[in-house]
């Protein structure tokens, strides 16, 4: 059942890393060619959110809006009145984190096919702190109806994603991260907007990330296997709609879960697995995240290890928590 | 097109705030001051200036119409459904469960509604996106984007933002109008969060400024010619007007604002509006 084929140099030391937001960058400018009624705006942050690439090739179809998340999303939604396909980009931080209600009533409720793309989500933004670091917003985007969740594992997913929300006619979320991250998939690994994939198959937990915790998934599994502890990981990038059928089929295998994302815990990602898990098929689980507080100043990497977020640290968690735990709904 | 005339026009104006009486006393709630002070602009913009097709809403080459003050939309539903994009039976349904006419405007429930709007500050910068799209990327000189402003509305920031956005990129296919009529929730303008001067605020933002009295047809008309005839600028018409307007004990109080009238107040408004007789009324108020 496990036809996802993964970067054959994920475990190596030569494993190419590289910003979510540059496949990103790559996805919207091929989004463009295939589509000319995508446009892009940008909020003063054009380089850094990697709309460059598209300003470059299509200088008419995109718009600077200035310091002004409110007004970048409003105007955004303006393009979609006149039959455009807006990006409007800018810092989780500020978008949607500024401009919530602005999206719920103009993109969201008015059901326009607007997209939402924030770069710098999570804490490894690092030393610009807590105030850059968003870890609400999955949880702010995923209550909102019509609108569809996206968080990409890394560059290669980042790049398919963003081609195929440009034509998926919806409200889109999509949530991307600052730093270099390894590159876990490869151009021929399978993306399809609501799809979890299982990337390794497990008997004794099953860890689900989203974004790049997925790669962090991926070493604790090795370092569990070394304890005898044999994990499945799965790769969640559509937070909504969530992919009931591969969750709960995963849930049924394993009787344990462990979640993680670069995150608040609360309402996120890990949240909506809860969710699915307390009415479907109640099974114990543990959220790996940020627990009920904010970020601070650091490396991307020093945050990630004071935080828990790395797999060494996660393996650590996902032994203790299958020590303790039956597997009350294993399938024999 | 051609459209009404000026005396039709007043005529009409007056048929939608009767209208917009009936369907706010059959709803038992709603915002009464607003959707009757924009009674001639709305008239004026739906049966003389808009380029709409109402058996064919989606047509492409339309003119772009919509509120962002959006609580006064029962004078935009009256005149939709005089235009023809519903019949009117369907005004009884405003506010009720299941209706296409949901309190504030939703543009997925109706056909002809361009916008979903209600919470304030947001419909400049949509319009702005919009006559961006079409002065820049569509290079279409002969679609028009208006949009309706509250003033009190204008306390919100997001206008400002949009404002800076529409002066920069001089955008001549945007045309606001200001529903200057004075009040909101909790008073006047001026006490609440002052906004005057407002004619030098637009006109920093770099806007061409209009000021008419938001009453008269005509000074609706040659205002939005005037705005069509700028093509460097964006334009806003600061309609003066008074809140109520039409409906003597209701003109100029802010506490009509978010409040529908009841039956009897209904049957006073609908005389003062000349809609019945002196007689009638006397029936309906039961005195």
């Amino acid at each position: 059942m496990n036809g996802y084929p993964l970067n054959p140099d994920l475990f190596s030391e030569q494993v190419k890393k590289e910003p979510i937001r540059a496949g990103f960058g790559r996805g919207l400018k091929a989004a463009g060619e295939a589509n000319e009624k995508v446009v892009a705006l940008c909020a003063d942050l054009t380089d850094s959110v990697q709309v460059s690439l598209f300003k470059e090739a299509f200088p008419d179809r995109f718009v600077e809006v200035g310091i002004a998340e409110q007004n970048l999303v409003t105007v955004a939604s303006g393009f979609a009145m006149a039959g455009k396909v807006p990006f409007a980009v800018a810092y989780a931080a500020f978008s949607p984190g500024r401009n919530w209600e602005q999206i719920r009533t103009t993109i969201a409720l008015n059901d326009q096919p607007v997209k939402v793309v924030a770069s710098h989500a999570g804490v490894s933004v690092g030393s610009d702190g807590a105030t850059h670091q968003a870890l609400e917003d999955i949880a702010l985007m995923r209550v909102m109806p019509n609108m569809i969740v996206i968080v990409p594992g890394d560059s290669v997913e980042a790049e398919k994603a963003t081609k195929l929300i440009a034509e998926n006619g919806k409200p889109t979320y999509l949530r991307l991260a600052r730093e270099k991250s390894p590159i876990i998939s490869t151009p021929e690994s399978p993306f399809e907007i609501g799809r979890a994939y299982v990337l390794r198959e497990g008997a004794d937990i099953s860890l689900m990330g989203t974004g790049a915790m997925t790669y962090q998934l991926l070493v604790a599994a090795n370092k569990l296997s070394e304890r005898g502890i044999n994990a499945e990981v799965v790769h969640v990038p559509t937070v909504k709609p969530l992919d009931d059928e591969t969750i709960l089929a995963s849930a049924k295998r394993t009787g344990r879960i462990l979640t993680a994302e670069e995150a608040q815990i609360a309402g996120g990602f890990g949240g909506a697995v809860s969710e699915l898990l307390t009415e479907k098929l109640p099974t114990p689980q543990i959220r790996i995240g940020m627990n009920d507080r904010f970020g601070e100043s650091g490396s991307g990497e020093e945050l990630f290890d004071y935080f828990g977020l790395t797999g060494e640290k996660i393996a650590v968690r996902a032994e203790e928590f299958v020590r303790s735990t039956p597997q009350y709904h294993r399938n024999m | 097109m051609g459209g009404l005339s000026v005396e039709e026009l007043k005529t009409r104006a007056n048929d939608l705030r009767k209208d917009v009486i009936i369907m706010l006393e059959s709803a038992k709630s709603g915002h009464t001051a607003g959707s009757l002070d924009l009674a001639e602009i709305i008239a004026t913009l739906y049966f003389k200036i808009l380029k709409i097709k109402p058996d064919n809403p989606d047509w492409d080459e339309r003119d772009i119409f919509f509120l962002s003050n959006g609580h006064t939309v029962p004078i935009q539903y009256a005149a939709m459904a005089e235009a023809g994009f519903f019949d009117k039976s369907e005004l009884s349904t405003l506010r009720k469960l299941g209706s296409r006419l949901q309190g504030h405007p939703e543009r997925t429930k109706l056909p002809g509604l361009e916008n979903t709007s209600g919470p304030l500050g947001s419909g400049l910068s949509q319009a702005a996106g919009c006559a961006y799209a079409f002065q820049y990327m569509d290079n279409n000189k002969h679609r028009f984007v208006y949009t309706i402003l509250g003033d009190g509305e204008l306390d919100e920031g997001n206008n400002w933002e949009a404002a800076m956005f529409a002066g920069k990129y001089k955008l001549s296919q945007l045309i606001a109008f200001v529903d200057r009529n004075n009040i909101q929730i909790d008073g006047t303008t001026e006490d609440v969060m002052p906004l005057e001067n407002l004619r030098d605020k637009w006109e920093a933002f770099g806007w061409h400024v209009i000021e008419i009295d938001g009453h008269n047809v005509q000074s609706i008309i040659d205002a939005v010619d005037m705005a069509k005839a700028i093509t460097n600028r964006p334009c806003v018409i600061i309609a003066y007007t008074i809140a109520g307007k039409g409906v003597d004990f209701m003109e100029y109080d802010y506490k009509w604002h978010g409040v529908a009238p009841d039956a009897k107040q209904a049957a006073e408004a609908l005389y003062d509006l000349g809609v019945i007789d002196e007689k009638k009324l006397f029936e309906e108020v039961g005195q």
